[in-house]
């Protein structure tokens, strides 16, 4: 089986997250890594590639500026096969129609030079955290979308997962070629070891630029987003409130004292 | 007037309040349309509520080919009721299906998304959306500039004002694709209700963490006598403690309530994605020098295990 797995480099979440002048994320000048809901797909991704111990291959793919390449090292630390970043300064400001698109292109041409089968997402990106480019990818793809396992199985072609709804347990599976997110319950991710750091090194690393996935500039980044940001602000920083240390029932009588006072008893 | 359209949640016809809230909201930007895909019997029971708050029209579809589907269904659904009705935007209620529903349809009909709004008001031109990102750090301000703007909301973005709509139903018969049909729900296991408010739609949610050390029975004494939720941060989930629908955080809900009371919570930056924006938080965290006390509007420094129960019977005494 053939496995794409796509990772976004994000600002660290706690970092100074902030927004550039056009209201777009500042992805260059904070400190970044790969997402680590993201660590969960790459997981995944090797464990269905032991499990199934053929001549299966997991391939990561980011899209994103150029310290993007440290996610996806990062993942060929873990122990995936071959790396592709897509980066072109076109792309900058993309919304997640956007990046959808340019994840959908550049999944059809690793398609063309090696196959897919599946393709494995994290369940959202830490710093956007929409949790809607996998079922895009899927929709462009047009392939089935199994998304948000949090226990996942492969048996020959079919990719079985429980996801855990809001009123529901349910089981849900679909057959190959498809695109599947696995949540942060799927399974802790490994650290990589200094065997697969070292062997990282030598492993197929190719940087794609949109003409090369067959992708126009004008297609995607900030001025062809599909929204626009008109203002942002930073939320006021809460004011201080009043803190109290319990002393033999205190803090239970101040706390309800203050319950009272703003009517919620 | 430009329909608007609401994509309705519901549990056999029981109409969900935030789907309440999109129709209030609906009705500030056009004239409220509900799309409203179940059985039969369904159909029914919502209809009444639909009209209640709002609906001029319900585009009802049978469901019974479909439910066993996970979301591409009703995105086709949509896209055809967006083709008919030209509306001036699609609303659906934030959460896993709703957003993956939503992103479907904007691939589908090239429109611009903008998900997890907490506010949507009417603006020349297209709605503008206010979000709150980077955990709740900031708020940001945003409209569609392409296509049909879909939009998802938070549950509590809105009052549910009661206001009766003509409620004129119109069956609507789609052509799903078999393409559609590819995702199959094999089972379901519906989860045991807990008898407290739904955790996203409470006024109230009381929390524990690591501090409960696996007891969470003065934290659900404490809700339970405030008429609350009960939530419980990745820590606690993790250690098996709580089940993780219960989660509050990046990972787990997004809770916005009137009361947040997180106890035993040491306030990560992810817990604190899920949390920052309810109106007022109070924390009994036994270190003063946790982040939490940062957020709070009241804080007691001390040990849950004795300031929950205490409090728990002063509350019960005064409402007694
Ligand atoms: C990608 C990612 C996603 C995440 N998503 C989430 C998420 O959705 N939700 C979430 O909550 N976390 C999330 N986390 C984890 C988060 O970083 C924290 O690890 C977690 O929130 C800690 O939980 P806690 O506060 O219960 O535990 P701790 O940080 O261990 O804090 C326990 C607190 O309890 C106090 N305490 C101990 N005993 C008592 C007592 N007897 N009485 C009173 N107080 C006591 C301690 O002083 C301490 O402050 C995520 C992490 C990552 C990396
Ligand atoms: N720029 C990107 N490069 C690679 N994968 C991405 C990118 N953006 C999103 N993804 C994938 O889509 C998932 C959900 O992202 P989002 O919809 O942005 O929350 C992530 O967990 C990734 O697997």
């Amino acid at each position: 089986m053939n496995i794409v797995v796509c990772v976004k480099y994000v600002p660290d979440a706690t970092g100074d997250r902030h927004f550039e002048s056009d209201y777009t994320v500042d992805r260059v000048g904070v400190d970044g890594l790969l997402s680590e809901l993201d660590e969960y797909a790459v997981e995944q991704a090797l464990r269905i590639k032991e499990k199934l111990d053929d001549e299966s291959t997991v391939t990561v793919l980011s899209v994103g500026p150029e310290q993007a390449t440290d996610a996806v090292r990062k993942s060929l630390q873990m122990g995936a096969d071959a790396g592709v970043h897509v980066c072109d300064d076109a792309i900058a400001g993309s919304d997640a129609l956007g990046t959808s698109f340019v994840l959908a292109k550049a999944i059809e041409k690793i398609g063309a030079e090696s196959g897919w089968d599946l393709v494995v997402c994290g369940m959202a990106s830490t710093d956007g955290s929409m949790g809607v480019v996998p079922a895009m990818v899927s929709e462009r793809l047009g392939v089935p979308g199994v998304t948000l396992g949090s226990e996942i199985t492969v048996e020959n072609d079919t990719v079985r997962i429980r996801r855990d709804g809001d009123t529901a347990t349910e089981t849900v599976e679909g057959t190959v070629p498809l695109v599947l997110s696995v949540t942060d319950q799927s399974g802790e991710a490994r650290y990589p070891s200094f065997k697969g750091i070292m062997a990282a090194k030598k492993k197929p690393m190719q940087t794609w630029s949109l003409s090369d996935i067959g992708v126009e500039t004008n297609q995607v980044g900030l001025s062809a987003a599909w929204t626009s940001v008109q203002d942002t602000a930073a939320r006021p920083p809460r004011t201080a409130g009043e803190i109290v240390t319990d002393e033999e029932g205190s803090g239970a009588r101040a706390l309800v004292d203050f319950l009272a006072s703003k009517k919620f008893i | 007037m430009s329909e608007v359209l609401v994509l309705v949640d519901h549990v056999d016809g029981a109409v969900t309040k935030p789907t309440t809230e999109l129709l209030t909201i609906a009705a500030r930007l056009g004239e409220p349309s509900a799309v409203l895909i179940g059985s039969t019997d369904a159909v029914e029971v919502a209809t009444q509520t639909l009209t209640k708050f709002g609906a001029a029209k319900i585009y009802t579809v049978d469901d019974a080919e479909t439910k066993d589907f996970l979301v591409s269904p009703k995105a086709e659904i949509l896209a055809q009721l967006v083709a008919r009705t030209s509306p001036a935007a699609v609303l659906i209620v934030s959460g896993g299906e709703g957003k993956e529903v939503a992103g479907r349809l904007a691939v589908k009909t090239d429109s611009g998304l903008i998900t997890d709004a907490v506010d949507v008001q009417a603006e020349e031109g297209a709605p503008v959306t206010t979000q709150s990102v980077f955990a709740g750090n900031y708020t940001v301000q945003a409209r569609v500039t392409t296509g049909t703007p879909i939009i998802t909301v938070k549950p509590n973005s809105a009052t549910p004002e009661a206001s009766e709509g003509a409620g004129v139903t119109e069956a609507f018969t789609p052509t799903v694709s078999d393409q559609a049909k590819t995702a199959r729900v094999t089972a379901s296991e519906p989860r045991k209700a807990s008898g407290r408010p739904d955790l996203t739609e409470a006024a109230i949610v009381v929390s524990g963490g690591r501090g409960t050390g696996g007891d969470f029975a003065p934290v659900e004494g404490f809700a339970d006598s405030l008429g609350a939720a009960v939530g419980a941060s990745r820590a606690a989930v993790d250690s098996g403690w709580y089940p993780h629908s219960f989660q509050v955080g990046q990972t787990g809900k997004t809770v916005s309530p009137q009361l947040y009371v997180a106890n035993g919570i040491s306030g990560a930056i992810q817990h604190r994605a899920g949390m920052q924006t309810s109106k007022t938080i109070v924390a009994v965290n036994k270190d003063e020098e946790a982040p939490i006390f940062e957020l709070v509007d009241f804080g007691v420094v001390g040990d849950l295990h004795a300031v929950l129960p205490a409090a728990t019977e002063k509350v019960t005494e005064r409402k007694g």
